[in-house]
């Protein structure tokens, strides 16, 4: 075992692809940078050389589909964008070619690609430079969607993605990279064979949530516990495709179903889990009606004081989650 | 530390000589100066806010890049409309926004520009004429595109501005923009501030050459280039394409060489997103600093001393941290207030 950051184990995960596949290389904006993607393709450049870590343009939709294209001819490319937003660009790669690649051609063809994007808000940055769009990839079929949210699962995942030989979009949040954790040697992972897992076992309530928001449900575990909720935590990992089975019967035990999603409400994951335990679940066994809380619906503000109220924090998931028992919800 | 020669079309283009400010008069020159050590010094105090943490946010400063703006808006009316980009600080102050109202909004105060919702890369000032800055790479060019269309389609005299950097004409939208630009004959100005710089990235390791303005010759358009330290060449660039703009020609484009004395975001001088410039360079750059140029050039043909400038230098000052302590007292924004913006008149 050896100690790992949720940055650091992405590194290995690119160390561990990079080393036993020569067909995986990395491209996009920032590589030969420390100062963009944190530690997480620290010296890969020295490392693996710049033929295979490609520092690139300011041009994300080439960059993307140029990854694409090298991947329908026998690569394994890795695409990052080091925020979410500037991956807009590269949209139609993204959603009407990788996407629908394979459907289009009855099977025959499939982009093994996965592309990077990395969750990167808060610091007065504001609305273009803030994003969560995980919902809006989960929404295109052809696109499987990881958002890892433990140390664990940022190698692990990662390495999945790529090896799936599928297009998969990766996500992963800056305020997650500082998690510790001790992980055994990487190692070949199958994408398929990922489910949800539940990180805490409980009785009170079903509370699900993806990427960060899974880190912000275990941190308030305990002081839950104190007083007298024991959750279910169950973290989605793959939002795309989207496995219920797991939510669906642990609500049939709680009773209680509780979201905690960090994009925004409408049309999103949240309404997507609650749907889908709602459809699965006799109305009888529900103690409470299912509750969400996800970010306000207006684009991220800049200045720190409305941050603090845009973005959900411990205290205000825990007050909620406190307020379902207190009012009897 | 790696350094990057020239090619020698840039080599020529660049100089620290003293510029020729014949076509000008005094006083013009003077207000021109005095506009570009006002936006120096302005940026200077935001550097120093942000070091400091009363700003929060990035800011991504232009420190040397000062003449390129101010000889662009010397020719502008607030009819005409300006769009930029992440580092629109200069772009802004030239067209002689409120410096309080601007300050405010780097301190992210309700008063600001952008109403405090903006910070320092979403700036924003119709009454001057400047319809918006973004921090997306390349966002507004085609925005600024489409307000030429709609100029023409309204048969109105004015003029777009379209200001880019090196890294913004890399992106796919850059070139559609351009075209479409061309096709529809608009009435705008596409500006490349080309510091050779993208984020960490100098302009070889990313284009096979290093000047930008081979795109404007592939889409047909007419383009100058030249020494956007220069102060009298810009403007001379500028007034007559703005002129030609209003009488109905268009697209135009400029490219304008600079280079930018502070790091790709914040205060400091030597650190690039991870990646030092070499000091040589920067030596380089700064004798050719567009202020330091234009000065010594005033002094010698209108036998200004070098107190008078200290104490135009002075003036300025007082000007730029009154406004910046004036806008420190102010309230930051209100939650309550910030749903309604996502529509207007909703
Ligand atoms: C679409 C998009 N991609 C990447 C970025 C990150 N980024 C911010 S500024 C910048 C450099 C742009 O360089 P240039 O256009 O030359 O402007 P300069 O910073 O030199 O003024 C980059 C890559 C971004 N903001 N938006
Ligand atoms: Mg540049």
């Amino acid at each position: 075992m050896n100690k790992f950051t949720y940055s650091s184990a992405i590194l290995d995960g690119y160390n561990f692809l990079l080393t036993n596949y020569s067909e995986v290389f990395v491209i996009g904006q920032g590589l030969w940078s420390p100062w963009y993607v944190g530690n997480t393709m620290k010296d890969l450049d020295k490392k693996f050389g710049k033929k295979r870590i490609i520092d690139t343009p300011v041009s994300e939709g080439a960059v993307t589909g140029a990854a694409i294209g090298a991947s329908l001819n026998g690569m394994k490319p890795i695409v990052v964008h080091p925020r979410m937003d500037f991956m807009l660009y590269a949209i139609d790669p993204i959603v009407n070619q990788a996407a629908k690649w394979s459907y289009m051609f009855g099977g025959q063809s499939s982009p093994s690609i996965t592309i990077r994007g990395i969750i990167n808000r808060g610091g007065e940055q504001g609305a273009q430079h803030s994003q969560a769009l995980h919902s809006w990839f989960a929404h295109i079929p052809g696109l499987k969607v990881v958002m890892p949210s433990t140390v664990s699962d940022a190698r692990d995942l990662l390495i999945a993605s790529v090896l799936s030989g599928q297009p998969v979009i990766y996500i992963d949040d800056r305020w997650l990279y500082d998690q510790e954790d001790d992980l055994l040697p990487a190692n070949k992972i199958n994408l398929n064979s990922i489910t949800p897992r539940i990180l805490e076992k409980g009785d009170s309530i079903t509370l699900v949530g993806c990427g960060y928001t899974t880190f912000l449900l275990r941190k308030i575990t305990q002081k839950l516990k104190s007083h007298k909720i024991n959750p279910e935590i169950i973290d989605m990992r793959i939002i795309n495709p989207f496995n219920k089975e797991l939510i669906t019967n642990s609500v049939k035990k709680t009773g209680r179903l509780f979201v905690l999603d960090g994009g925004w409400g409408p049309c999103g994951i949240s309404s997507e889990i609650i749907t889908s335990v709602v459809e699965n679940v006799p109305p009888k066994i529900f103690k409470s009606k299912p509750s969400r809380m996800t970010l306000p619906f207006t684009p991220a503000p800049t200045s720190k004081v409305l941050e603090a109220e845009y973005y959900p924090s411990k205290e205000k998931v825990f007050g909620f989650i406190k307020s379902i028992f207190d009012n009897n919800l | 530390m790696k350094e990057y020669s020239h090619n020698s079309e840039l080599e020529s283009l660049t100089s620290e000589l003293e510029i020729n400010i014949d076509n000008f008069s005094k006083n013009e020159l003077l207000e021109m100066i005095s506009k570009m050590i006002l936006i120096r010094n302005s940026e200077y105090k935001i550097a120093e806010g942000r070091k400091y943490g009363l700003v929060g946010g990035p800011v991504h400063l232009g420190i040397g890049q000062e003449a390129i703006p101010v000889g662009i808006s010397k020719y502008l009316t607030c009819k005409d409309q300006i769009f930029g980009g992440h580092r629109s600080h200069a772009h802004i102050i030239s067209l002689g926004v409120d410096l309080k109202s601007f300050f405010a909004e780097i301190l992210a105060k309700s008063s600001g520009i952008s109403k405090g919702m903006g910070g320092s890369m979403h700036l924003f000032a119709e009454s001057v004429g400047f319809y918006g800055s973004v921090p997306i790479v390349g966002g507004t060019v085609p925005l600024a595109t489409g307000s030429a269309l709609a100029n023409k389609l309204k048969r109105e005299k004015n003029v777009s501005i379209a200001y880019l950097g090196d890294g913004a004409i890399e992106e796919g939208i850059v070139h559609e923009s351009l075209n479409f630009a061309r096709i529809n004959n608009c009435p705008i100005i596409f500006i490349v501030e080309n510091n050779l710089f993208s984020s960490h990235l100098n302009i070889k390791l990313r284009q096979p050459k290093e000047l930008t303005y081979r795109f404007a010759k592939s889409n047909d358009i007419e383009s100058k280039l030249i020494d956007g330290n220069n102060l009298p060449s810009i403007c001379k660039a500028s007034e007559e394409f703005i002129k030609r703009c209003r009488n109905g020609e268009g697209p135009f484009f400029i490219e304008a060489v600079t280079y930018r004395w502070l790091g790709h975001v914040d205060w400091r001088e030597d650190i690039d997103v991870g990646i030092r410039r070499s000091q040589k360079d920067l030596i380089f750059w700064k004798k050719r600093d567009p202020i330091l140029r234009l000065k010594k050039s005033l002094i010698k043909k209108f036998n200004l001393s070098m107190d008078e400038f200290k104490l135009l230098e002075k003036e300025i000052q007082k000007k730029i941290d009154k406004a910046w302590n004036d806008a420190l007292k102010d309230e930051s924004p209100e939650w309550s207030k910030t749903k309604k913006y996502v529509f207007k008149n909703n």
